[in-house]
């Protein structure tokens, strides 16, 4: 099991979970959702790798976020949060929202992270190709994890309301944390991180879920003609938008393999 | 009480199958359903009526704002308001309102119902919706957790820019606007009565008492179904200390008025049918977006009117869409002139309602129709209903309107 600590940025509380060994850790940033508890994906990952998951605001695990009114607002925020982990370099994993927030990230500070995978990144946005909106979606607990996962009942599983969890704060979880994405993405999850991607020179694993209903294929190449390091793109098989959740296993040998390759 | 007429402006030729081969009455319906000379003729007629109520000694006459909708052809309600300042002398005209997020800046809002205010000699109500997920989340693409507090924020800079003297800059959060002036400023001082329609929700409660704005619960579905909604605002004004005077509230009710109860039931049956039928088919995927619910009111277990509306419509339960579980449910109040006034006498008193707004004219219903219900209703119904509560209470919500108002001359 992870260890769990807390962050306070500016007087707010930021859960981090953290499991695994390796001098150099793996910060995760998670996607739709977040992380509301340990998932298989950052358990496999954690064989390999010492692990470090910070909640995303309004995520599970860091409640609040309606102070962060723009992008620079959350960008500052995971800056902040990526500082006070306290570590001098780190391989950055961003999924999804996370991705967005990764890609940003990449972009300013080059010293501190080592390598990047991004894993269907929010950001840009085709009119001709439309990404699903995700904030249109018919109210009710299957809606979402049918919409960004192959195997939705994957989703149910990390979703499992704990015994003593209250029915309406659990429910409440997940519609914050669709909530938060919004703020910084709404209507599109078009950042204008085009503009920036040339200032991302890390070697960059591009992964997206061969199934991804979400983010249409042309998403990923636009990141992968603009990002200036050597980009290697995957697609994972039997996963939607959401690989982590849906296919952890061939995920997580593929990012160890990138993660290695680029050691040697 | 004071009665008002409320036009929702409907688009009258939705197809027999709409249901079925539309997904959505609103943001996505389709435009090659419209025919832009039925609404030139639908706006003339829909107009007249507006007026004609106002002739016949309605209080007030009401638009509201709807945005990409078939049950609702009016963008821009105060257009339609501004040709009813010409148009009519003595009622109130309620702009029901402006979704005040939408404007950009909100001084805009602040500028038109001033104008309004003073076209009009100081007969205007200024309703402040937050506005439908429908309206503002996607057909104007607001940020759902931003929505609140841009309406919060314009609510601030309106309310300041009509009582304020001097110019003045306002750096809020989301509106940095360095010279605030409004040219006019409106007829009534300090301010147009406000008015908020509203969900279910408690925060807007607690603002309207806070604010002492009259709330407005502009419910399809008629007395019954607004019963839970009407105690939980009156039992929380209760807790916050402020009276039952009964103009602090608003309700929307569909009536339907015929010489005998017989005819009655035979002449609106196709209309109500229309409406909640056609006009109320709203895909629930716009109902309800991360955010635009409060927490606090998820906690209260609150539901939205408009998700209620969407739920309704899709759900396996359903709405109502057959006349006799419309009327058994309350939707509309049919019924001969005497057994509808008692039926609303009985409605204002139990929800405690002084402002009750009526929709005569709904669905595809002709304007002959309409006429003939609101004449019946303002003849036969009203006088029988007007006292209600003023040997009580005093209405401090209503116009002020100059007494000296200048009239539109005679056409040549």
């Amino acid at each position: 099991m992870p260890e769990t600590r807390s962050l306070t940025i500016r007087d707010r509380e930021v859960r981090v979970l953290e499991d695994g060994n390796s001098d150099v850790p793996v910060v995760f940033l998670a996607g739709i959702g977040g992380v509301p508890a340990w998932t298989p994906f950052l358990e496999a990952l954690a064989k390999n790798r010492r692990v470090i998951v910070p909640s995303l605001p309004g995520f599970p695990g860091a409640t609040e976020f309606r102070h962060l009114d723009s992008l620079y607002d959350w960008v500052v925020h995971t800056l902040e949060t990526l500082e006070l982990l306290d570590e001098p370099t780190f391989d950055l994993i961003g999924s999804s929202v996370g991705g967005a927030l990764a890609c940003e990230i990449a972009s300013l500070v080059e010293t501190q992270v080592r390598r990047l995978v991004l894993i269907a990144p929010f950001g840009v946005f085709l009119e001709d190709d439309p990404a699903a909106d995700i904030w249109a979606q018919v109210p009710g607990p299957k809606s979402i994890p049918n919409l960004v996962c192959s195997h939705p009942e994957r989703w149910d599983a990390i979703w499992e309301k704990p015994a003593d969890g209250d029915e309406i704060e659990w429910s409440i979880l997940q519609t914050r944390s669709m909530e938060a994405a919004a703020r910084f993405l709404f209507p599109f999850g078009n950042t204008g991180v085009t503009s920036r991607l040339h200032r991302i020179h890390n070697s960059t694993l591009l992964v997206r879920g061969a199934e991804d209903r979400v983010l249409p294929s042309a998403y990923n190449a636009v990141f992968a003609e603009g990002i200036e390091g050597a980009v290697r793109t995957i697609e994972i098989e039997d996963a939607g938008h959401l690989p982590e959740i849906d296919n952890p296993e061939t995920l997580v040998r593929e990012i160890n393999a990138f993660l290695l390759d680029q050691e040697n | 009480m004071k009665n008002l007429w409320f036009h929702l402006m409907p688009y009258k030729d939705l197809p027999d199958d709409f249901r079925d081969t539309h997904p959505s009455v609103w943001v996505d319906i389709n435009s090659k359903l419209l025919d832009a000379k039925r609404v030139h003729q639908h706006y003339n007629e829909y107009l007249d009526e507006l007026e004609y109520a106002g002739q016949l000694g309605f209080d007030g006459i009401c638009c509201n704002e709807h945005h990409q909708n078939g049950y609702g052809l009016m963008p821009s309600p105060n257009l339609i308001a501004s040709t009813l300042t010409r148009r009519t002398t003595k009622p109130a005209i309620c702009v029901m309102g402006n979704s005040l997020a939408l404007y950009n800046p909100p001084t805009r809002v602040a500028e038109e119902f001033a104008m309004l205010d003073c076209m009009s000699g100081g007969r205007l109500i200024a309703g402040f919706p937050v506005g439908t997920p429908m309206d503002t989340i996607f057909a104007y693409a607001q940020n759902p957790s931003k929505l609140r507090e841009r309406y919060y924020e314009a609510h601030d800079i309106v309310m300041k820019a009509w009582q304020e003297d001097e110019t003045f800059s306002f750096d809020g959060r989301f509106n940095q606007l360095r010279y605030v002036n409004v040219w006019p400023r409106p007829v009534q001082k300090p301010h147009p009565p406000v008015w908020i329609p509203g969900g279910g929700s408690v925060e807007t409660w607690r603002w309207c008492a806070e604010m002492d704005y009259v709330y407005c619960y502009l419910s399809y579905f008629g007395y019954k179904a607004g019963e839970a909604t009407m105690k939980g605002f009156w039992d929380e004004m209760d807790k916050l200390g402020k009276d039952r005077n009964p103009y602090r509230a608003g309700f929307l009710q569909f009536v339907a008025v015929g010489e005998t109860e017989k005819e009655a039931l035979e002449l609106y049956k196709e209309s109500a049918e229309y409406f909640y039928g056609r006009c109320l088919h709203v895909n629930p995927k716009w109902a309800s977006p991360a955010g635009y619910q409060s927490e606090a009111t998820i906690r209260a277990k609150v539901q939205s009117q408009v998700a209620l509306a969407a739920q309704k419509s899709s759900g396996p339960a359903g709405a109502a869409r057959e006349w006799k579980d419309i009327l058994d449910l309350g939707y509309v109040i049919a019924g001969d002139p005497d057994q509808v006034a008692e039926r609303i006498r009985e409605v204002c008193t139990n929800l405690n309602v002084g402002h009750l707004m009526l929709l005569c004219q709904f669905g595809n219903m002709s304007t002959d129709l309409a006429k003939y219900n609101t004449k019946l209703y303002a003849e036969r119904v009203m006088p029988q209903i007007s006292d209600l509560f003023d040997d009580q209470w005093n209405d401090a919500w209503w116009p002020q309107p100059l007494s000296d108002r200048s009239l539109p001359a005679e056409v040549a």
